[in-house]
């Protein structure tokens, strides 16, 4: 066919449109499977980003429930003197509840075996716990009370589906007959779900207690290192802006900055944390594992981002708004600070937004200035404590939960990343509502 | 908190100033503003600038120098012997601050007195003894000399501390006098002031310079302190990376390669995983997608360079790796082991790269010039025909470099790889066998319990410097390739 | 609102090519050309002026279907190239730009070398068996193009790299190359300086010989000199079409008139 089309005369070829050659034919072939290769890379990207959303729901979600046996219970004060007096006090006291826990199932007709092992196995050593309660609240003795007692993270497993009964392999923390006596909690109503709230108020627990560990510490800790972010980058980073863009003039100097800034907006995270190491804690010995020094290492890392962004903003403004200012005996300060500013100034908060956002999911630099989540053992006492006392930050302590062996921690981790998420979230839909709201189109 | 009143009273100079200096113009000019050079404001920031600026630039330097300073001089004071039994001065000037801290403290505390905390001559194990009375954490033996210099830093911190506060005040009291005595009517403020301001923000700018001189200086140094202790050749040409464990030193391999080789390996998976799928969604939103599909497809892509790394680090461990040893692991081909391998980090890294060479590149296609595309249809060529033969061949150079800055961004990751990459050095070609790299290894040599001067803590610098050289080198000539195929088209 | 001539009553000796009838084209809402009815002779070179913003560029554009490429355009009625109607959705818009070639108004070589610049089309069209083929094809196309003598030393060269006039007769040659029936010129000398467009116009008088072709231009004297017919355009109408003589020396609407003495436009 291409000897029939080739036509070196220069005469008009003639040939229908109407009618598709051979040629065309193919060529639109091969149109279509590029065009279909597109859309396959755009459908691989978002099925990356589904999957990633479902793993991050249903691997997180559970974290945010526990289940808790709930049992009305009363001790008279014989019993507690009884309990007392024995050489295992501890013991007597789980006796004692345990009773009463038989007792509530006998009343709803179910008949199951309830030993202390198995007890123990399901919700810890508890006589400890009904002990303290009573000695630090005597009035309770004899009252009827309602406890709420977190049954152990392989209960959770089991009610949620990540233990079953065929996996579940005998162990001490966990016997098939175990389940049975679950299942029959479960049909008295006893066991049941609850919100978690300790893992969204509460602190970093130890390695053998997931069931105790939460987010509140870090979360604190992230808000103070956002604050020392917010208060020295933004300032910096919008007068290293207005400089360079307003004021500086073409020298090397200038040009050296803004080299250094593109570079340094594109040098790895885990540098600035060697920086952070070295000048921040073993030269000007700052704390270490500090918010302090967290916030100025993640503020060195935001300002290259920040100070693009803030450029972006005041470049925008028209240089006739400029003119009108100096035009009426303004000087270049006051045109800059009177009118150029306030006029960016939706762009430059939408910029740090992001920026702190970029700030607030940093983890590697964090590790190296011993922000780990293992330190957020407690609340910090005041605020200046809590810019100074040691602290992790919230992906600093997602990480340690993920790099911990036991895997009942890893729905810590996906549900701190929930948290985490939520965060991010939020500061992205302000950014947005600030960037509609106040677009401005010159 | 000495240092927050020490700046609150430089604040409360300066706005005492600004009040003072404003009124002191005013009164100059007999009250009508019309007689002032400047706004009445400026007299009042003129005395406030004068105030603060100096006062605080001289606690920020004053607190730098203090503990340098205090360090080598007391640290001059131990004898060679005391050192010559621990690994380093580093080490001994490490517990020297911290009995100086359980010494503050306890007084803080009352069960030392001040008299007696710095009394040279006390008996050691009754020191030791407060001290742990106290609730103070010490080495069970504090020895004479570190004592001494527990003692002699201590004295030294609170005389450098009181004398800084009197400099400072002293500083911002004058600076505010000579602003009133300026605050005449016919002193040019705002010209002073706006000089001032300048001055402010030429420092701020010059921020980024000083981060970069702080990232130099502070791996240069720790660096060259390596090298001292391990040979430079070895580290550079060394295949076996096992350092020892003991956090003391001797006997451990510390070869960059095996930790390069890894870094490159999963760089390449991921760029592999990227780079296809990065740019033929960027061909196809700026090609081929309406404006509905593109206003949808574009923003869902970004929202995968928004989500942190941390969580591609838990996804590439807790999802992407059980996934794929399911396929590849012994159940299936058997060609894997566990789920931290090349393949699970790279794919996921690349997951994260392809909406940073997407939107690059999207960037880069839309600079072509619609002439470029409009000559090519006018001469009856396809849209994939114009795409393949004049589009991207004019944006190449432009593709070139956004695909070598997400070689940098791969390069450079860390939490993934710590996370999902596993933690054996090895020089091996298999991509579904556990590798570790650089990041990861800087991580796991500076969070473990090495001792900060041992080789194996150090080496970390010496990674970061590795590192910092390669991305650096790749950012500038990315950046350069891009910058002048912008400029073709402006 | 006016009578739009018939052209049928001006059809010479010479053929038919394009034919257009009751266009519109709307760009989202804005009716931008209405009612034109114009046809297109072969070896003929046809100049559409007016003001601008009049639709005359928008108009040569809907000939081989460049406004596809444009996502808010719509063109409605007919346009017939050789008797076929070329909106038809049997036509494959790449097919039909392969017979209507066209050259914009800012010269736009590839950044390619000039040889490639020439090759591109007939590689796409698959017009060359051979290498012989093809270098046979660009040499002809470029001595077509009158750039031959100046270029031929250096095929290798960017394409960018040749001065406006240069590049814009690169782009003529590039067109022809192609071997289209009609050929499109969208104010193809705007963007060059006295000589090149002295060069380009005689170019075009050249290609009557074997081609139809259409120009757009601003500049009157332009149409003048290169063109037998002239359509002139106002606010998206065809406002009077005619021999060029007829249309320059004795206009029939007073808006033509007023435009070609330079009291509009």
């Amino acid at each position: 066919m291409t000897d029939a089309t080739l036509n070196t005369s220069g005469a008009p070829r003639k040939g229908s449109l109407h009618v598709q050659d051979a040629r065309t034919t193919r060529r639109n072939r091969s149109e279509a499977r590029f065009k279909g290769y597109g859309i396959a890379a755009i459908l691989v990207g978002l099925f990356f980003l589904a999957v990633l959303a479902v793993s991050i729901v249903r691997s997180g979600a559970p974290a945010f429930t526990r289940t808790v046996v709930d049992v009305d219970f009363t001790m008279t004060a014989a019993q507690v003197e009884a309990a007392e007096s024995e050489l295992f006090k501890t013991k007597a006291y789980q006796t004692v509840f345990i009773d009463a826990l038989k007792s509530q199932l006998d009343e709803s007709g179910l008949e199951v075996e309830v030993d202390n092992a198995a007890i123990e196995r399901l919700l810890g050593k508890i006589g400890g716990d009904l002990r303290t309660f009573y000695a630090n609240n005597p009035d309770q003795v004899g009252e009827t009370v309602s406890f709420q007692l977190p049954a152990s993270s392989r209960v959770d497993g089991y009610l949620n589906g990540r233990i079953t009964r065929d996996s579940l392999e005998n162990s001490r923390f966990l016997m098939a007959t175990d389940l049975d006596l679950v299942d029959a909690l479960q049909e008295a109503g006893i066991i049941k779900g609850a919100i978690n709230w300790t893992f969204i108020t509460g602190t970093d627990a130890g390695v053998d207690n997931p069931g105790g560990a939460g987010l509140g510490a870090s979360v604190v800790g992230s808000f103070f290192m956002m604050l020392v972010v917010l208060f020295l980058s933004l300032p910096i980073g919008v007068a290293a802006s207005i400089y360079l863009e307003e004021f500086a003039p073409q020298n090397r100097f200038t040009d050296l900055i803004e080299v250094n800034i593109s570079n340094l907006a594109a040098v790895p995270s885990i540098v600035f944390g060697i920086l952070g190491l070295a000048v921040f804690i073993q030269f000007m010995h700052m704390p270490q594992s500090a918010p302090l020094v967290g916030g100025l290492v993640l503020t060195l890392m935001t300002l290259p981002t920040i100070i693009i962004s803030t450029r972006a903003s005041l470049k925008s403004v028209p240089p006739s708004i400029r003119d009108a200012a100096l035009g009426v005996g303004a000087s270049k300060m006051q045109a800059v600070f009177h009118h150029v500013l306030p006029m960016a100034m939706p762009g430059i908060l939408t910029g740090t937004i992001i920026g702190l956002a970029q700030a607030l999911g940093e983890t590697a630099p964090l590790l190296l200035i011993g922000m780990v989540g293992f330190v957020a053992r407690g609340y910090p006492d005041g605020i200046m404590a809590g810019f100074t006392e040691a602290n992790s930050a919230m992906p600093a302590q997602i990480y340690t939960w993920a790099a911990r062996a036991d895997a009942s921690f890893y729905e810590k981790a996906w549900g701190g990343i929930i948290i985490l998420l939520a965060f991010l979230l939020t500061m992205n839909i302000i950014a947005i509502i600030l960037r509609r709201r106040f677009e401005r189109r010159w | 908190m000495p240092l927050f009143w020490l700046i609150m009273i430089v604040l409360a100079v300066a706005a005492a100033g600004y009040f003072l200096g404003r009124q002191r113009a005013l009164a100059s000019a007999g009250g009508n503003t019309r007689h002032l050079h400047s706004l009445p404001s400026y007299y009042g920031w003129n005395v406030a600038m004068k105030a603060a600026v100096p006062a605080f630039l001289l606690l920020i330097v004053w607190l730098l120098v203090q503990p340098v300073y205090i360090n080598s001089t007391v640290s001059g004071m131990i004898p060679d012997r005391t050192v010559a039994d621990n690994a380093s001065r580093g080490l001994v000037m490490a517990e020297v601050r911290r009995t100086a801290e359980g010494l503050d403290n306890a007084v803080a505390e009352g069960t030392m007195t001040r008299d007696f905390a710095s009394d040279m001559r006390a008996d050691i194990t009754d020191v030791t003894q407060r001290l742990k009375d106290a609730g103070q954490i010490v080495t069970s033996t504090v020895t004479q000399p570190v004592l001494n210099a527990a003692q002699r830093y201590r004295v030294m911190n609170a005389t450098g501390t009181l004398w800084m506060s009197i400099a400072v005040i002293v500083l911002a009291f004058a600076g505010a006098f000579r602003g009133l005595r300026e605050a005449h009517s016919d002193f040019r403020a705002r010209n002073t002031v706006e000089q001032g301001i300048r001055a402010i923000l030429i420092g701020a700018a010059s921020i980024a310079i000083l981060t970069t001189v702080g990232i130099i200086l502070s791996l240069v140094f720790n660096t060259i302190e390596f090298f001292r202790l391990y040979p430079a050749w070895d580290f550079f040409t060394g295949l076996n990376w096992a350092p020892s464990f003991s956090g003391r030193g001797g006997s451990s391999d510390l070869g960059v390669l095996p930790l390069l080789w890894g870094t490159f390996y999963i760089s390449i998976v991921a760029l592999a995983v990227a780079v296809p799928v990065g740019l033929f969604s960027a061909i196809y939103l700026s090609e081929y997608a309406s404006p509905r599909v593109r206003s949808v497809a574009k923003p869902m892509l970004e929202v995968l360079a928004g989500i942190p790394t941390i969580v591609y680090g838990l996804f590439a461990l807790l999802t992407v790796g059980p996934l794929l040893v399911s396929v590849f692991g012994r159940d299936g081909l058997g060609w894997m082991q566990s789920g931290t391998a090349v393949m699970t980090a790279g794919l996921v890294m690349g997951i994260m790269l392809i909406p940073f060479v997407s939107s690059l590149s999207d960037d880069i296609i839309n600079a072509v010039p619609q002439a470029m595309r409009d000559g090519s249809y006018g001469l009856g060529a396809t849209r994939s025909e114009t795409i393949k033969q004049v589009i991207l061949p004019a944006a190449l150079p432009g593709i070139v470099g956004a695909i070598l800055l997400a070689a940098s961004r791969a390069i450079g990751e860390t939490m993934i790889v710590v996370l999902g990459a596993g933690a054996a050095a090895k020089l091996s070609l298999n991509p579904f066998e556990a590798m570790t790299t650089v990041t990861a290894k800087i991580v796991s040599q500076l969070t473990g319990d090495a001792d900060f001067a041992s080789p194996e803590a150090l080496v970390a610098f010496a990674l970061g410097m590795t590192l910092f050289v390669i991305t650096l080198g790749l950012n500038v000539f990315a950046l350069y390739i891009v910058r002048k195929y912008r400029e073709q088209y402006e | 609102m006016y009578d739009a001539p018939t052209p049928e009553n001006r059809v010479t000796d010479q053929t038919i090519k394009f034919s257009a009838r009751k266009v519109q084209v709307y760009y989202g809402d804005t009716h931008a050309i209405k009612d034109v009815d114009v046809d297109i002779a072969d070896n003929t070179v046809t100049a559409f002026i007016g003001p601008s913003g009049c639709g005359k560029s928008t108009f040569l554009r809907c000939l081989n279907r460049m406004n596809d490429t444009i996502d808010v355009c719509r063109v409605e009625g007919d346009i017939l190239l050789d008797g076929e109607d070329i909106y038809d959705k049997k036509v494959d818009p790449v097919q039909l730009r392969a017979k209507v070639g066209m050259v914009f108004q800012k010269p736009n070589p590839f950044p390619k070398s000039i040889y490639d610049n020439i090759a591109y089309g007939p590689r796409i069209h698959g017009l060359a068996n051979s290498r012989a083929d093809l270098d046979e094809i660009v040499e002809k196309a470029l001595r077509r193009g009158a750039i031959w003598d100046e270029v031929k030393d250096r095929l290798d060269a960017p394409g960018t790299g040749l001065s406006g006039g240069q590049q814009q007769r690169l782009c003529i040659a590039r067109a022809v190359a192609t071997e289209p029936e009609v050929l499109l010129m969208d104010e193809p000398c705007s963007a060059l300086d006295p000589i090149a467009t002295a060069q380009v116009e005689e170019l075009i008088d050249e290609l009557r010989q074997n081609y139809s072709v259409v120009i757009v231009t601003h500049s009157m004297q332009q149409a003048a000199r290169v063109s037998q017919k002239t359509a002139f355009f106002h606010l998206g109408s065809l406002v009077e079409f005619d021999d060029t003589e007829q249309i320059f020396t004795n206009p029939k609407d007073e808006r033509t008139e007023s435009y070609i003495t330079g009291r509009i436009g």
